[in-house]
């Protein structure tokens, strides 16, 4: 397996997709691979970072006018 | 009024019920699935627009149009699908009468080749929080995914963030599921690439 090979199933490795053989072709080019090692955790970094941090804020201030004006807007409250 | 279809065998979803229940006119009912989705859509919203103030008012504008559609609602998707959908419509519209990015169409922007070969291999940080404060590493977070043309940062929200599935995803975008794969690879490469400028290892070394 080259590298580009690797990158090629790289989205169904992360999505755990990937069928026996092809897992362990894988899993033997990043034993041998350094790069794509490399590759694969940071990646996995990435997303994890962006899961972790919450980059906007749904304040509870605003978040509890946008349900009032929500429930206004439909009908549903008469006090807005 | 409609009855909503069930596929096959699968357990009858709670948000059926809810939204049932809201057709008839319970506000209880529908402000319950409201509070369930508004935090997810105003994620979505933010990070495909780019702009606080539009996510607030596409929250609104989201749930409005689902109480006047909710009658459309077939039910072979997932409520919060059929949401996510109404939500990226609503939010790429929204940037396009903003005209502040090149493409704002979920199809148009899958020319670029940029950031699907990695260049950058140098190991990160193992720590970044002790690299960047809070709101340094927030402002580095928001950067770089802002630097992602909206179609790759739709998807990367979609199916990481807010954890959708291939399949919903692209239900949600109306793209096919090799499309979602693809968009999404990219999306991740592009994100890593740009990250890496702040968080690899100082020193230059590969492993610890
Ligand atoms: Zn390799």
């Amino acid at each position: 397996m080259t590298c580009t090979d690797f990158l090629a199933t790289m989205t169904d490795y992360f999505d755990g997709e990937t069928d026996a053989e092809l897992l362990s072709e894988i899993r033997a080019h990043l034993d041998s691979c350094e790069h794509c090692e490399i590759l694969v955790n940071t990646t996995r970094q990435t997303i994890q970072i962006y899961r972790d941090h919450q980059v906007y804020e749904f304040t509870a201030e605003v978040r509890e006018h946008t349900i009032s004006s929500i429930m206004h807007r439909c009908g549903l409250r008469k006090t807005a | 009024m409609p009855v909503l279809e069930q596929t096959g065998t699968e357990e009858i979803h709670p948000d059926i019920a809810l939204v049932e229940r809201a057709r008839a006119g319970d506000a209880e009912a529908f402000e319950t699935l409201v509070r369930q989705y508004d935090r997810p859509i105003f994620r979505v919203a933010q990070h495909i627009t780019q702009n606080r103030e539009d996510a607030e008012d596409i929250v609104q504008d989201v749930f409005l149009k689902a109480y006047r559609k909710l009658e459309q609602f077939q039910g072979n998707s997932k409520f919060s699908t059929w949401l996510t959908r109404i939500a990226v419509n609503e939010s790429l519209m929204r940037l396009r009468k903003r005209k502040t990015s090149r493409t704002v169409s979920m199809d148009q922007d899958v020319q670029t080749e940029e950031g699907s070969i990695p260049r950058d291999f140098a190991d990160w940080t193992p720590d970044p929080e002790q690299q960047y404060n809070q709101s340094e590493l927030g402002e580095i977070l928001q950067k770089t995914i802002a630097g992602l043309s909206p179609g790759f940062r739709t998807v990367f929200t979609l199916r990481d963030i807010e954890h959708l599935s291939t399949e919903e995803t692209a239900n949600a975008l109306g793209l096919s599921v090799p499309a979602v794969k693809s968009r999404l690879l990219r999306a991740r490469l592009q994100l890593r690439e740009r990250l890496s400028r702040y968080l690899k290892r100082k020193d230059g070394s590969i492993k610890p």
